[in-house]
């Protein structure tokens, strides 16, 4: 089934082996007496034979992870191969991630091939409008998870003509806490901030922040309206990532754009 | 709530490193600024291991304090939150040195 990434082949092999597994396991036994306990990779069953069934505890020093980090390094390698630049935009609901993206498709379509993958719980009203810009889009719904992770996009980009694509931009479920935790294969994320949020964004939410290596401030159309300190939100996001880069947008009149997408021809260059 | 797909990670890996035996107890670490909530892992777990090879298995959960290192002073200190600025010389280019695990440390089948 999931002949793209090899996660399905392996997941039946998984259980398949399960079962199997019991049987030889035991008979293994008797010959394996030795004390061994070491089991590095969860995964990997074949390292299991060397247990001694007297002994109760097994020490596996496995990152939880590991599962969404392989895939997600799988899909990594897909993109370098393909030359395609990949990011993972992520935000709070509402922040003005798809009116971001479809301003930068509309601005840019010639300019570069895009593709989209939208996550969100249900619906596939912003694949449509991503749609209506001409750009290919796929959307995820996720139903009751929170956040994208490295399975979902595999599958996501078998829908794509990867070998002409140059740019991949992911909309991530809107939520600024689940998907700072899974890599995606992305070579950056980008976090959206609107200025009609609380200035402290970047303290209260700090992982998405601080594993995010670009932000963009957008709505700053409507900074005389409020009362938000653009300039005290930039030094929490650099307090929580010092290295972080910085885009004052708005998707709405276009005023600070051009300095994104400069930065995003770059990173397509460089990736081709 | 990402808890649920990290404790589905837990059970995946727990069954398959005990390869069919039944699971008593199982030893999780997870660092201060993993973004994971231990009692969040611990409310999952139970639905996650119903009918499974793990069920009724006793969860432990080792909290790893977070420690960084100062970029500009070589600091080591205590890191509560990815905004703490080194209490040496006020610097906020940190390398987190620990805290961010999320490891299956060790089980305990039958």
């Amino acid at each position: 089934m999931c002949t793209t990434c090899g996660c399905g082949p392996a997941e039946h092999h998984h259980h398949d082996h399960d079962h199997g597994h019991d049987h030889k396991h035991e008979h293994d036994h008797s010959h394996h007496d030795d004390n061994t306990h070491e089991h590095d990779h969860g995964n990997e069953h074949r390292h299991h034979h060397k247990v001694d069934t007297t002994a109760k505890s097994i020490t596996v020093e496995t990152d939880i992870l590991a599962k969404n980090n392989r895939l997600a390094a799988g899909n990594r390698t897909l993109f370098t191969s393909k030359g395609v630049f990949v990011l993972n935009l992520v935000s709070s609901p509402g922040s003005g991630k798809t009116t971001i993206l479809e301003r930068t498709l509309r601005d840019l379509n010639g300019t570069f091939a895009f593709a989209v993958i939208e996550g969100d719980q249900q619906t596939d009203n912003d694949a449509m409008r991503i749609a209506a810009t001409g750009v290919p889009v796929k959307q995820v719904n996720t139903g009751a998870g929170c956040h994208l992770d490295a399975h979902m996009v595999c599958h996501a980009v078998e829908n794509f003509d990867m070998d002409n694509l140059d740019i991949l931009l992911i909309e991530n479920v809107g939520n600024l806490v689940c998907p700072a935790s899974f890599d995606l294969g992305e070579n950056h994320k980008v976090v959206v901030l609107s200025v009609t949020e609380g200035e402290d964004k970047p303290l209260k939410y700090p992982s998405m922040f601080h594993n995010a290596d670009v932000m963009l401030l957008n709505k700053v159309d409507l900074l005389p309206h409020i009362d938000f300190d653009a300039e005290k939100c930039k030094a929490f996001a650099r307090r929580v990532n010092p290295d972080i880069l910085i885009f004052d947008v708005s998707s709405k009149t276009g005023e600070g754009m051009n300095a994104w997408y400069e930065w995003l021809g770059a990173g397509a260059r460089k990736s081709r | 709530m990402h808890e649920m797909s990290i404790t589905q990670g837990v059970v995946e890996i727990c069954e398959s490193t005990a390869a069919g035996r039944r699971v008593l107890s199982v030893v999780l670490e997870i660092g201060e600024l993993s973004n994971v909530i231990p009692e969040a892992v611990e409310f999952c777990f139970e639905a996650c291991t119903k009918d499974s090879g793990l069920e009724g298995a006793r969860l432990t959960i080792e909290r790893i304090p977070g420690r960084g290192r100062c970029r500009e002073c070589a600091e080591e200190f205590a890191v509560k939150a990815y905004y703490g600025s080194c209490p040496s010389c006020g610097g906020y280019h940190v390398d987190i040195i620990s805290g961010e695990e999320l490891r299956v440390k060790e089980l305990e089948v039958e």
